[in-house]
């Protein structure tokens, strides 16, 4: 069939209201006005936030960053006194921000597959105590549980006159936790070299295990060789470094104790609420990540006569983990973004410092940009690592 | 819904967002058009600003903003409060959701200058000191090492620091924002020392301490804390309301004039500055924009300074007037004269 020539559709040129009927343009039309108004928008908000502020004279920019903070904060991972500047006391707070989330990330994952297949036991006991841990720290807000460490730690240890020494050179006190720590010396660095070495000798070591396993069957013992890899490296590092003795220990010296290392009662607050509240989360994403395997996984395993303790590490726990690393995910970022709730028991994160240097200079809404862009950062960054462990241990079809 | 719709709609609301905003300069319209005055205080400084038993707030700076509320409204009571943290006061005035902040607040020239504020003036003048439990038995230039309890976001915060360096001792600080948990973190013994003004101490130690005799405030002032009440840049014939209600309460203690016998001085005293204070002979309260009987209204309801003082500060906390004395008497108090 021959297309008809000279139709009067093809002649007369297409108005605009035939253009707007058209679906497509429609399609296009309605996302350049919705993005149109998103713009606007936000000009609106930034042109009339600037106008305002300067309407009440009040200052803005970045410019304060440099200036010198004068305040002091309690615990910092890198050299900070008064005389530095502020970008640096920022960055003590992020330090300790990210401190903590990391410690809280690792411990909740821990305490979390524990309980999460504690509350599968076949053991009544074990059963209904792993349900009643979860049931508790998992229904009391976070907040809350922060307050009734920090109020329980210096309420239940003596103050430092009196400190608890339950090992030699550890103290207890109402004013936190003091270990004893190794003084500076370069064996400690060479040391640091040879754990390095060593994890790359494991990885290689494993690449090899795991190739042979696969190509004759044959296990290879991986953990005792790999502890022995380890300890054996780092320990003749510390023999070739000159095998330094010394240590600062704590002791009592005016005020309070002097010397070792402190654990802060915030500090200690802070994890310990963080890390009970969301392994709670992290025992249920597990539990039902477990549930989703289907029991025919357990029968083959018990059919092929395969101990029910290897059972689960390397046949349930293996497959679970594709259903519950995105809720686990989800679970890390809600401790990163909790832990900003730092601030209501005086531990010094990027949101207590943050609040100090809004009051004393006055630049609010510079001070909320810079934490909450950190924060997303943080965040952001999470979640790819995440991302990328997700799909590395997607089920891979052969 | 039609296109056009959605469109109107949408610049119905911007309309809406841009003309509240044409009219946020204003403060004193926004007050008179509201029917109260917002004042951002302390959540909690007993003899400042604490809630009593029946939830009403009390204390000096309390009624600050009571003594505005009567020169402006002609009712002391019309005022509504917002328990604000040292961290939180100053953003609270600049995005105006308080008219004024009468907070135990530190006059200085950042503040001053680069917040976009403006301290009215100076209604407690105050220092800095310490308070240890007496078991400690230390002076304050024997604090070496010491944990020192304080808030944040305060000039107490940059004092500290700068002691501590000037006589090149180290300590460790335990910065916690709101008060009631730095304060219970002191008595639990995780701090030596807790460091803020001395009225400030006072208040903590008579009030909060379940012995207040096991504690004392070291006599060592480390700092000059004039305290007063803070508006916004923007509107200065708010700005002014507030500051000469505040220096009338002073000038109505100069004259004698009190809350007993402000009536009968105002039908009988022949003292011309009297007279003109209470409008007696009238202008002042024209030249502010106010009724005539402005300072009549905050000395009746509320009192003059001295009453407030021994009211709240004296009875509560058993301070003596010191540094808050009239000029006349020795002290720093010194009305400008309504005239």
């Amino acid at each position: 069939m021959s297309k008809p020539q000279n139709a009067p559709g093809d002649v007369r040129s297409k108005s605009l209201v035939d253009y707007l009927n058209d679906e497509n343009v429609r399609a296009v039309l309605y996302q350049i006005i919705a993005i149109g108004l998103v713009i606007l928008a936000g000009w609106y908000l930034v042109s009339n936030t600037l106008h305002n502020l300067e309407k009440q004279n009040i200052s803005t920019g970045y410019g304060f960053l440099d200036l010198e903070a004068s305040f002091e904060i309690s615990e910092t991972m890198i050299d900070y006194s008064a005389k530095s500047d502020y970008a640096s006391a920022l960055i003590v707070g992020l330090l300790n921000t990210v401190k903590v989330s990391v410690l809280g990330i690792v411990l909740c994952t821990i305490i979390g597959i524990i309980f999460g297949i504690a509350r599968l036991s076949s053991n009544w006991i074990v059963r209904k105590l792993a349900t009643v841990y979860v049931e508790t720290f998992r229904n009391i807000p976070v907040l809350l549980q922060l307050f009734f460490w920090y109020a329980l730690i210096p309420a239940a240890f003596p103050h430092p006159r009196d400190a608890l020494e339950p090992l030699p050179g550890v103290l207890l006190t109402s004013r936190g936790m003091y270990l004893p720590v190794p003084l500076a010396d370069n064996a400690y660095t060479l040391m640091g070299i040879a754990a390095i070495i060593a994890f790359v000798a494991i990885y290689f070591i494993k690449k090899w295990a795991t190739k042979r396993q696969d190509a004759t069957g044959q296990p290879f013992p991986m953990l005792l060789t790999g502890i022995g890899i380890f300890v054996g490296l780092v320990f003749l590092a510390y023999l070739i470094g000159g095998a330094p003795t010394e240590l600062s220990t704590p002791a009592l010296k005016g005020f309070n104790i002097q010397g070792g290392y402190n654990i802060s009662p915030e500090f200690m607050a802070v994890l310990i609420g963080l890390t009970v509240y969301t392994s709670t989360y992290v025992a249920e994403v597990v539990r039902s990540g477990i549930q989703a395997v289907s029991s025919g996984q357990w029968e083959a395993a018990d059919s092929l006569g395969i101990k029910r303790s290897v059972a689960l590490r390397k046949v349930i726990l293996p497959q679970s983990m594709r259903v519950a690393i995105p809720p686990l995910t989800n679970q890390y970022l809600n401790l990163t973004k909790n832990s900003s709730l730092a601030v209501a028991v005086g531990y010094p994160d990027l949101v207590s410092v943050s609040n100090t240097t809004m009051n004393q200079t006055g630049q609010a809404i510079e001070a909320i940009s810079i934490f909450m862009s950190v924060y997303l950062g943080l965040s952001l960054l999470t979640s790819l690592f995440m991302n990328w462990f997700n799909n590395k241990m997607a089920l891979v079809e052969r | 819904m039609k296109i056009q719709t959605i469109l109107a709609a949408g610049a119905m609301t911007v309309a809406a967002i841009a003309a509240q905003n044409a009219q946020a300069g204003a403060v004193l319209d926004g007050i008179k058009a509201k029917g109260f005055v917002q004042c951002g205080v302390n959540t909690g400084l007993p003899g400042f600003s604490a809630a009593n038993a029946e939830g009403k707030w009390e204390g000096i700076d309390v009624d600050v903003c009571r003594g505005i509320a009567a020169a402006l409204l002609g009712d002391a009571n019309s005022v509504q409060y917002t328990p604000l943290t040292a961290a939180q006061r100053f953003t609270a005035l600049q995005s105006g959701e308080i008219d004024i902040l009468s907070r135990n607040t530190t006059a200085t020239t950042t503040r001053d200058a680069k917040l976009g504020l403006t301290f009215v003036g100076i209604n407690y003048y105050d220092g800095q000191g310490f308070l240890i439990p007496k078991a400690l038995g230390v002076s304050a230039t024997e604090l070496d090492g010491a944990t020192v309890c304080v808030e944040p976001g305060t000039t107490t915060e940059l004092n500290l620091a700068d002691y501590f360096r000037a006589k090149g001792m180290s300590f460790e600080p335990v910065v916690i924002e709101n008060i009631n948990e730095a304060t219970a973190a002191f008595f639990s013994g995780r701090c030596d020392v807790y460091t803020t003004d001395a009225s400030g101490l006072a208040s903590i130690r008579t009030q909060m301490a379940e012995n207040p005799d096991d504690y004392a405030i070291l006599p060592e002032i480390i700092s000059k804390e004039p305290l007063g009440p803070v508006v916004a840049q923007g509107d200065e014939q708010w700005s002014d309301v507030a500051r000469w209600a505040l220096i009338a309460m002073i000038e109505a203690e100069e004259y004698g004039v009190t809350m007993e016998n402000v009536d009968d001085m105002k039908a009988n005293s022949t003292n011309p500055g009297v007279q003109r204070l209470l409008g007696v002979s009238p202008g002042m309260g024209e030249a502010l924009g106010l009724d005539e009987a402005w300072a009549y209204n905050i000395i009746k309801q509320v009192g003059n300074y001295g009453e407030s003082y021994e009211k709240n500060v004296t009875a509560k906390l058993g301070l003596e007037r010191g540094l808050n004395a009239l000029w006349t008497d020795g002290g720093l108090q010194y009305a400008w004269p309504v005239r």
